[in-house]
């Protein structure tokens, strides 16, 4: 018999008396306002909240957020940068780069997470060779709980998406928290809505 | 097999007061933490409640759910294995490196791959592995199992680690600060996940509707390890499915704050399918899972999703270490599942317990932690696992307790016996209760005189 077989085999003669599928009741996320919300819980867990000015150029703001020549690779269409992950055929051909921008899908109020999925990254390795990382968040796509998060359905039909909560972090020596472990040593997000009219970038 | 003696082995951590000290305070501060979370959310119980269900739900309909996970993730394109043991599974794994040829393995933290004792027998055939979590990274430099299933060097102080570095990855010996020393880790693993053959994760949950293996780190070692090589192998044990995306929500929102105390882990990766011109395989493992899940008393146990919040509570875990339990998995849910693998080697590990039940309460998908412990106790009892003393002492005690005036006479006796015995008649091998600890001093009279001489005639009148 193959493995498969004998476990599967030996699953079924051994599972227990069948217990009903329970039903998931609807959980309101709190009241109040779910961008102020969300701002609280992404600086609880370590992110940065940088707020664009009214009116100003949503290009030369990012940039000025990591000044003295840093290395950029956008996968936003509102943002340039120095990198065209159009024509990246390598993850690994991102271990230069200094700041990596994305626009997330949506933001989730609870946790203060992202959500970002292959598309949005066009680059997987994007999002975790990158030093540090800017994502883009229109206010008006904020969820309130992980229940509203897991309700976007289509989304989880990624071939690969991940919900981002402030950086990298451990613990793991004498519980001293420490940011950029592995991946991205700072996250930055910047509460901006989708520009329709936004090419995408080189 | 030899047979753990969990209170000899945790003698040497015991000695290390500063050692003991600082565990003993960090995972308290865990439990707090966690604490403060569950009571800041009203729908906690309800969470809890559901979770326990849809695990219910899932593991007793559970081949026909592991049916669902393979179609779907074999549409997806992912390549699916099975492993009835240990030996099987990483049999399996050596033969997709090695039939890719792949010398190089990055891989995130994986329970699952400890207890199948993997990076040995791949190591041996010339695959190099590393460990990319921080705190299983030490833990391998070090040559030791991890003590903790969430915060594997827990037992470990700045110092030790500083040690472990200076020897193996070439830091200052006399820098201990852990910003130093984590920074360290980064630039040394980061070239080693550039040049990478093969990436490896295990799951948190698995999911049958869509085929998608969901892994939830802080560190984001586990989406590197991902994304950077051509091969991704995922190891599964089998009861890890849970059925639609929508579960999903309630076990993403308990595991976090029940490990750690936050509201989620920073990173929640789900993982469907393998990147165009790569490889994904997902390997499914049973390991003694279906016999477990038919085990009348304890198959309640397949629903842990490993956040370690029972051993974070736990007195006896967080004054003795985890690596006294002798087994990948230690604290509560290692003493009810460990014996399941062995009962001979693992039979001492159930009564390293209270019976005090704070297990119980925090677990997040309410598994009777202490009640399975006493149920172990039972069936070790019957079978004459019981060490000698313990047996004796039972028989003793046995005998004293079911006559009240042999109880009478021994509870006056002990009474003056702790006040008059010189040292060494109460601190020996024969009292577990004298080592490490000092017997508190007696009460001045037994509860039995204290109520003759204040509420005995009242009640004589009241007969």
């Amino acid at each position: 018999m193959s493995a498969r077989d004998d476990i599967l085999d030996r699953v079924r003669r051994n599972q227990p008396a069948a217990c009903a599928m329970p039903v998931i009741p609807p959980f309101p996320a709190p009241r109040g306002s779910l961008p102020e919300r969300f701002k609280a819980a992404v600086k609880r867990m370590g992110g940065k909240v940088a707020e664009p000015p009214p009116g100003a150029v949503l290009q030369d703001f990012v940039r000025a957020l990591f000044p003295g020549g840093a290395i950029f690779a956008s996968a936003a269409p509102e943002v340039a940068g120095d990198r065209d992950l159009g024509v990246v055929r390598n993850p690994r051909d991102l271990a230069d780069v200094d700041v990596g921008v994305v626009r997330a899908v949506f933001g989730v109020a609870e946790t203060g997470s992202v959500w970002l999925t292959c598309r949005e990254f066009r680059v997987d390795s994007l999002g975790f060779l990158s030093q540090h990382l800017v994502v883009l968040l229109d206010p008006a796509r904020i969820v309130g709980n992980m229940h509203d998060a897991y309700g976007e359905r289509a989304q989880f039909d990624a071939r690969y998406g991940v919900f981002m909560t402030g950086p990298s972090a451990t613990a793991d020596i004498e519980g001293v928290l420490i940011h950029g472990a592995q991946g991205v040593r700072s996250l930055t997000v910047v509460p901006a809505p989708a520009d329709i009219n936004a090419t995408t970038s080189a | 097999m030899k047979r753990i003696d969990h209170a000899e082995a945790s003698s040497g951590f015991i000695k290390a007061a500063d050692h003991l000290e600082f565990h003993d305070k960090r995972l308290w501060d865990l439990r707090k933490k966690r604490d403060r979370e569950a009571e800041s959310m009203p729908e906690w119980q309800d969470l809890r409640e559901l979770a326990s269900a849809i695990k219910e739900h899932t593991l007793s309909h559970l081949a026909d759910y592991l049916l669902e996970f393979e179609r779907n993730a074999i549409a997806n394109g992912a390549q699916v294995h099975w492993a009835t043991d240990a030996a099987d599974h990483n049999q399996v794994v050596y033969d997709i490196l090695k039939s890719r040829g792949a010398r190089t393995l990055v891989k995130a933290k994986s329970m699952l791959t400890d207890e199948c004792e993997m990076r040995p027998f791949l190591e041996k055939r010339g695959i190099e592995v590393m460990e990319t979590d921080l705190g299983e990274r030490i833990q391998q430099l070090d040559d030791e199992p991890p003590s903790h299933i969430v915060v594997p060097a827990v037992h470990k102080l700045r110092g030790d680690v500083a040690r472990v570095f200076a020897d193996t990855i070439g830091t200052d010996p006399a820098k201990d600060d852990p910003h130093y020393l984590a920074e360290s880790q980064r630039q040394h693993t980061r070239p080693v996940f550039l040049r990478a053959d093969a990436g490896m994760t295990g799951a948190n949950f698995a999911v049958a509707e869509t085929g998608s293996v969901v892994v939830c780190t802080n560190e984001g070692n586990a989406d590197l390890s991902v994304h950077l090589p051509d091969l991704y192998i995922a190891c599964i044990g089998i009861e890890k499915i849970v059925p639609r995306i929508e579960h999903l929500g309630v076990f993403v929102r308990l595991l976090s704050r029940s490990a750690l105390g936050s509201p989620i882990t920073q990173l929640t990766s789900h993982f469907r399918a393998p990147r165009e011109g790569t490889e994904m395989h997902i390997v499914l493992v049973d390991n003694g899972r279906s016999e477990r899940l038919g085990m009348a008393d304890f198959w309640y146990s397949l629903k842990c999703i490993r956040c370690g919040a029972c051993m974070n509570t736990c007195p006896v875990y967080r004054r003795s270490g985890g690596l006294s339990y002798g087994a990948t998995y230690s604290g509560p849910i290692g003493v009810i599942i460990d014996p399941t693998f062995n009962l001979r080697k693992y039979s001492a590990l159930p009564f390293a317990s209270t019976l005090n039940g704070s297990c119980t309460h925090v677990c997040p998908v309410k598994i009777n932690i202490h009640e399975q412990i006493y149920k172990w106790r039972e069936i070790i009892a019957a079978r004459h696992q019981l060490p000698f003393v313990k047996q004796e002492a039972m028989q003793v005690a046995g005998k004293v307790l079911s006559n009240p005036k042999l109880y009478r006479i021994a509870v006056e006796a002990a009474g003056s016996g702790i006040e008059r015995l010189p040292r060494f008649m109460m601190y020996n091998r024969l009292n577990a209760w004298g080592r490490q600890r000092e017997v508190p001093s007696a009460p001045t009279a037994t509860f039995r005189q204290w109520y003759i001489a204040n509420r005995g005639k009242k009640d004589e009148k009241g007969k």
